[in-house]
């Protein structure tokens, strides 16, 4: 420092207070940010086009179910209906036809429901116990059987299904809802279980021992104490099984009989029947009153939903 | 016999090749206060866990109060516990907290109310019983967790790490409580801990673990100032014992530890067998046991050295020396200062002094 | 010792922790009647010649052999190939990309994930319906884009053997990317924020950061997502069924539908069966590696 105040004072008796000037003009204070720099411009020129894309189809699918067939046929289909009609949805609930019958989507609406909420109950109940089980109370074997049932979950579902087929047979159940439930919560069981043990062990293991040491025995623990704190993980169970049961469609088919078709495969048989007219707006609003329950789901539980997928990917 | 609490006889536990406990034996007397000190992974808490029956043993018995509970439930073998993270149960409130295990019991109502009141009176935590842990301090959670013990109305109380989540202000303030209470309940109580200085400030015994092996069961006077092995020596005391590696000279009716060319006069030493000439051993000094003077006295003139780094601690000075071409450790108590670089003599007091073999590390 | 009382005998080895056993039992039927039991009974069938109901007649490879002799198996085979090569490739780089696009601490973050992801709730029937409205040569993009004054435009992968494959594959990414988004997302944002920092400190271009530092550090996310996407290709077939039915023709058939068409409808079990013990082999070159590579090797999991 004593250095460069000794040059200065050598050059100009002046410059030292010029450098203390120059100082202070300086940048000083918050870093200038432009809110439309090309970096940004690109990053969310990019999301937007992208969001665009995927929010095109739910457009493209409201739109058409909102036209009458004439100005499907004359209008381009991004084009907003001219006059909006909400007859497509009516027919499409009440009397399209799938080739086997005409009471529209209802049926398979309510079958889709009769499915789902026994099916996600009982395939909830059952894999939290097991959950429960291989986390907290581990016995000789137990890592053998949830590593056959993990590894089981990448196994394509075609190998198994004739056996299953057969067993149902066999119990008398082939082709009724029961049956069906029971195939959900076989094959929901690998991701489930996996999703309730790392759950519960990842709770703290002393709360066990204090139950234990306080006298309480499996169940006890199990409701009173496990149960009350794992509500976020039932509701991601939930969600997942909901939305995965509802669009299951392999299972339906091939599980229940044509009375009982779950909604997906009541849609598709509407939509892509042979016979008839093709009218297109019925069949848009068709597909969007079948996705509507999933859909709900997805946009009330937000993050959850994304953590059950997360876990629910590895699922079938 | 007829005043041990909790016994363990021959108790071996592995988890497949693991050995982690190993024939332990070890008895505790009625109203006594053992700590079982160690590092982490040495068996500590798993001998805990065993005692309260959350761990199966592989082989040996467990007894309490005169009975046999090798195979017992938990709950069955009149005991309590304490957790390290306090497992409150978190979405019951400290009252249910208090009542589940007497609940799950079925002991009668009355009954629960009148002992969770007075758990709640001597723990102070009358205010907190409509409260959820959540709402609850750190301190406040383990005092409730110790109230869940003390409703069981058991006579053995296990506690587990019980202040390692606590800071250090609050620590030793639930420190002091827990002696109050064990000196008012007069309960027997087991206590894990890898902090010696809970270890020391509430035990009547301490038992230092190692790799599953208990390696001196005694007071916690005896275990400071005579250490039954080198690693009990090291593992008791902040900062460390200072060893010094040499070997043992008898010459002119004295004792020497001879050490990189500077002798130790260890003739004061009570040594519990006669010094063996030439035997090699570790000579252990705390650094409390060091005095230092400035001024160079005649008697102990070899022993000089100089100031490494002084660490000002407030109520006492930590110096670290050079001396037989090792570093060593000195605690002076009152706030004197050092200078790096002073040189000054040390004197030892060999009276308290600790010798090891250095092949067998055990004391002399 | 001798005064104490055996107060408790050992209990029974079966009866300890009966309570987590009997709780098992659901899971212990499925692994191994189901799972296990299922498919070696699917493995040892597809060697007989079953054809309305199950048969233990063995014919050693015969149903290999008509297998991959028939030309809609092949062709089956080879669309799997195709569709699993693209959507992996594309999916694992439209995902990374937009992850890391989301990952600049942007505004409306959640808008944007929020619609990226909801075609993953909808069923793969709604989006093959969906796409097939918008690939409809007639009313769709294509008549949208000839009104606009492009006469000539063509675009009708659905109506063209040769490039269905390519229509389904636009619907599955459309429905799969925002997962991989938001898988990739997630690893992302599980990196070490230091990381950035000491890249900045030592003026490293972000672009290279990401290519040389960030991607081998997820490597762990991008095998899992690797696994999820290819275990979920070889099973692909409601989306074909919903979108194309297998045609024009058998141009779009797949291999799951194969096996649901030969064991439902054709009655020709053993067929269904050898195509599934295909698919089955083709799942476990992908898992197996994966499996040794997670859990095998040394246990060093990423």
């Amino acid at each position: 420092m004593s250095d460069i105040v000794a040059f200065n004072s050598v050059a100009e008796e002046a410059a030292p207070k010029a450098q203390a000037q120059r100082v202070l003009a300086g940048p000083r204070g918050a870093k200038p940010r432009r809110a439309l720099s090309g970096r940004n411009i690109m990053i969310y020129g990019t999301l937007v086009v992208v969001a665009l894309y995927y929010l095109l189809p739910l457009y493209v699918m409201v739109m058409t179910s909102l036209k009458g067939m004439p100005e499907i046929r004359l209008g381009n289909i991004f084009a907003p209906p001219v006059e909006i009609t909400f007859e497509p949805w009516v027919k499409a609930w009440a009397s399209a036809c799938t080739g086997l019958n005409c009471d529209g989507l209802s049926r398979g609406f309510w079958n889709s429901v009769r499915i789902t909420v026994p099916s996600t109950l009982v395939s909830i109940a059952i894999a939290s116990v097991n959950g429960y089980a291989l986390a907290n109370w581990r016995f000789k074997g137990a890592e053998l059987f949830f590593t056959i049932l993990i590894v089981g979950a990448f196994i394509p579902y075609q190998v198994m299904i004739y056996p299953i087929v057969i067993v149902l047979r066999e119990m008398g159940i082939y082709g009724t809802l029961t049956g069906l439930i029971i195939v959900h919560t076989i094959f929901g069981m690998p991701i489930l279980t996996l999703l309730f043990r790392n759950y519960f062990a990842g709770l703290p293991e002393e709360l066990f021992k204090a139950a234990r040491v306080d006298g309480a025995g499996f169940w006890t623990i199990y409701f009173k104490i496990m149960l009350p704190m794992s509500l976020p993980i039932f509701v991601v169970a939930m969600i997942l099984q909901v939305t995965g049961i509802w669009n299951d469609f392999l299972f339906g088919v091939v599980f229940t009989r044509p009375e009982y078709y779950p909604m997906t495969v009541q849609l598709n048989n509407i939509v892509n029947s042979v016979q008839g007219v093709k009218e297109y707006n019925v069949n848009m609003a068709a597909t969007i009153l079948t996705g509507a329950v999933p859909l709900f789901v997805y946009f009330v539980s937000g993050r959850l939903f994304v953590r059950g997928i997360a876990a629910g990917a590895v699922k079938g | 016999m007829q005043n041990v609490s909790v016994s363990v006889k021959d108790l071996s536990l592995s988890f497949g090749a693991v050995t982690v406990l190993d024939t332990l034996n070890l008895d505790i007397k009625d109203g006594e206060f053992l700590v079982l000190l160690g590092s982490s992974g040495c068996g500590k808490s798993t001998l805990l866990n065993c005692i309260a029956g959350l761990l199966d043993v592989s082989d040996g018995q467990i007894f309490i109060k005169n009975k046999n509970v090798t195979w017992e439930e938990p709950k069955d073998r009149g005991i309590g516990m304490v957790f390290q993270s306090y497992a409150l149960y978190p979405q019951m409130s400290v009252e249910k907290n208090l009542s589940f295990g007497l609940q799950v019991a079925k002991v009668p109502k009355e009954e629960i109310d009148k002992r969770v009141s007075r758990a709640a009176e001597i723990l102070q935590i009358q205010p907190l019983l409509k409260r959820k842990p959540s709402e609850l301090s750190g301190g406040q959670r383990q005092r409730v967790a110790i109230g869940r013990a003390l409703v069981r109305d058991v006579d053995v109380f296990l506690f587990d790490e019980p202040l390692s989540n606590l800071d250090a202000k609050l620590r030793s303030e639930l420190r002091v409580e827990i002696k109050r209470l064990h000196q008012s309940l007069k309960n027997t109580m087991i206590y894990v801990t890898h902090d010696q200085i809970e270890a020391l400030t509430l035990a009547d015994r301490i038992a230092v673990m190692k790799s599953g092996v208990i390696q001196q069961l005694a007071d916690p006077m005896t275990i400071y100032n005579a250490p039954e092995n080198l690693f009990v020596a090291g593992f008791i005391g902040s900062p460390s014992m200072n060893f010094f590696r040499g070997e043992l000279q008898l010459r002119d009716q004295r004792a020497y530890v001879h050490v990189n060319g500077v002798d130790f006069d260890v003739s004061a030493y009570p040594s519990r067998a006669p010094f063996v000439n030439g035997q090699k051993v570790v000579l252990g000094l705390r650094p409390e046991h060091v005095r230092v003077d400035e001024t160079a006295s005649g008697a102990q003139a070899s022993h000089r050295a100089t100031v490494d780094i002084e660490e000002p601690m407030g109520a006492d000075n930590l110096l670290w020396l050079k001396l037989a071409g090792q570093s060593m450790s000195v605690r002076i108590a009152g706030q004197r200062r050092y200078a790096p670089g002073t040189a000054v003599t040390l004197s030892f007091d060999m009276a308290v002094a600790s010798i090891f073999d250095a092949t067998s590390e055990n004391r002399l | 010792m001798a005064g104490h009382t055996q107060s408790s005998g050992r209990p029974n080895q079966w009866l300890r922790n009966l309570n987590a056993k009997i709780a098992s039992v659901p899971m212990i039927l499925t692994a191994v009647v189901i799972f296990l039991g299922g498919t070696i009974w699917t493995v040892v069938y597809s060697f007989t010649n079953s054809k309305l109901l199950p048969r233990l007649t063995f014919v050693g490879f015969d149903q290999y052999e008509r297998l991959w002799d028939a030309p809609r198996w092949l062709v089956s085979v080879q669309n799997l190939a195709i569709y699993g090569i693209f959507s992996l490739i594309f999916s694992l780089v439209i995902g990374f990309v937009l992850a890391a696009l989301m990952d600049q601490k942007i505004r409306f973050e959640n808008t944007f994930r929020t619609i990226m992801l909801y075609p993953f709730a909808l069923s793969f029937i709604v989006t093959g319906l969906v796409w097939q409205w918008l690939l409809n040569p007639e009313f769709g993009i294509q008549s949208v884009v000839r009104s606009l004054g492009w006469e000539t435009f063509t675009f009708d992968p659905l109506y063209n053997a040769d490039i269905v494959i390519y229509g389904i594959l636009i619907a599955a990414l459309w429905q799969g990317t925002g997962l991989v988004m938001c898988l990739m997302l997630a690893g992302l944002r599980g990196i070490d924020e230091d990381i950035w920092k000491a890249a900045r400190v030592d003026g490293i271009p972000m672009w290279k950061t990401y290519i040389f530092v960030i991607i081998p550090m997820m490597r762990g996310v991008f095998i899992t997502t690797l696994v999820i996407i290819a275990s979920g290709i070889v099973k692909v077939y409601d989306l074909v069924v919903a979108q194309t039915s297998g045609g024009p023709g058998i141009a779009s058939e797949v291999p799951a539908k194969y096996v649901y068409d030969y064991m439902f409808q054709a009655q020709n079990l053993g067929q269904g069966f050898a195509a599934s013990t295909m698919m089955l082999i083709t799942v476990a070159i992908i898992i197996v590696p994966w499996a040794y590579l997670e859990f095998g090797g040394g246990r060093k999991r990423v």
